[in-house]
């Protein structure tokens, strides 16, 4: 494996960050459908994705997870991004290149980007 | 399923879904060109009347609907392009899953990015269960052990930022050069 010592100097700076964090309420969530349909429509680069941009960004607040099916199928890979005191926004087909739209408009700005959402993919 | 990565997350799924606490993931080639891809957990395990029915993809474990393909797709495209299939399993043991696959059959699937895939099942599972990686191919093999990462890091999850991107390298580093030989 790498060298543990590079990891045990990343634990004690982890340490460090995690100490200043602020308590859970305004902690935003994304999550991801990860189910045999979305594996196989591509989530794993979109989930790849909003990891790396939340590194790059720095954006403590936010976590990522995932989900199991939810039996539409065909509009995977779907995104679910929860922000606290607002209703749920769900995404649909997303892709990586989509990612970075969603993380600077949505997560970092509170502006939800309506026409890659499921109400406007429903609409069509 | 386009390649074989994207089989090995939702394989795994299984074994998580299975409540196993040390999955082993591992991928061996040898000289023949000849890849096997085997998963082996410690979960709840299957009863052989399961065992008899699970490669049909009208069994699953699933309540909201009746179909489960993850296995039965792994199995077709293992045994469309020369390669084996095997399933083992037994109540309150664990599974053992494996597919091999004729790297020089013109109709063997891709590999796709197997290493991103095994860090995707640390990133979505930071807490529970294990998970050990192998790679092995006549020349050179190597491993990774997310319980050795566990006792380093002492509390610290695996899925802060810094960590993952720490584990992220370290599978590139470690199993890349091997399985990247791979076609």
């Amino acid at each position: 494996m790498k060298s543990l010592a590079e990891l045990e100097a990343i634990r004690q700076k982890t340490l460090e960050k995690v100490a200043m964090r602020k308590e859970g309420s305004d902690e935003i969530r994304v999550v991801v459908g990860m189910a045999t349909c979305g594996i196989a429509a591509g989530a794993r680069p979109v989930m790849l994705k909003f990891v790396e941009e939340v590194r790059t960004r720095n954006l403590n607040n936010v976590t990522v997870a995932q989900t199991g099916c939810i039996g539409m199928c065909r509009m995977e890979p779907m995104v679910d991004v929860i922000v606290p005191g607002k209703e749920k926004v769900t995404y649909v087909k997303v892709t990586p290149e989509m990612v970075s739209r969603i993380v600077a408009e949505h997560i970092v700005n509170g502006r939800v980007v309506t026409e890659y959402t499921i109400g406007a993919a429903e609409g069509k | 399923m386009r390649d074989l990565s994207m089989h090995v997350l939702d394989i795994v799924q299984n074994s998580i879904k299975a409540g196993a606490k040390l999955i082993v993931v591992s991928f061996v080639r040898n000289a023949e060109g000849i890849l096997t891809f085997t998963v082996k957990d410690d979960g709840c395990g299957m009863s052989p009347e399961f065992l008899a029915r699970v490669t049909d993809p009208f069994t699953t474990t699933r309540t909201t609907r009746r179909v489960g393909l993850g296995i039965p797709m792994l199995k077709q495209s293992a045994e469309a392009a020369g390669g084996a299939f095997s399933l083992e399993s037994e109540v309150g043991k664990g599974t053992v899953i494996s597919a091999s696959f004729d790297l020089r059959n013109i109709d063997c699937i891709p590999m796709g990015e197997l290493c991103d895939s095994l860090f995707t099942l640390v990133l979505l599972n930071p807490d529970t269960p294990e998970f050990v990686f192998t790679a092995q191919s006549p020349e050179a093999e190597a491993k990774f052990d997310t319980r050795i990462v566990r006792q380093t890091l002492g509390g610290i999850s695996l899925n802060e930022p810094d960590v993952s991107a720490w584990i992220k390298e370290s599978i590139n580093e470690e199993l890349k050069p091997i399985l990247e030989v791979l076609p």
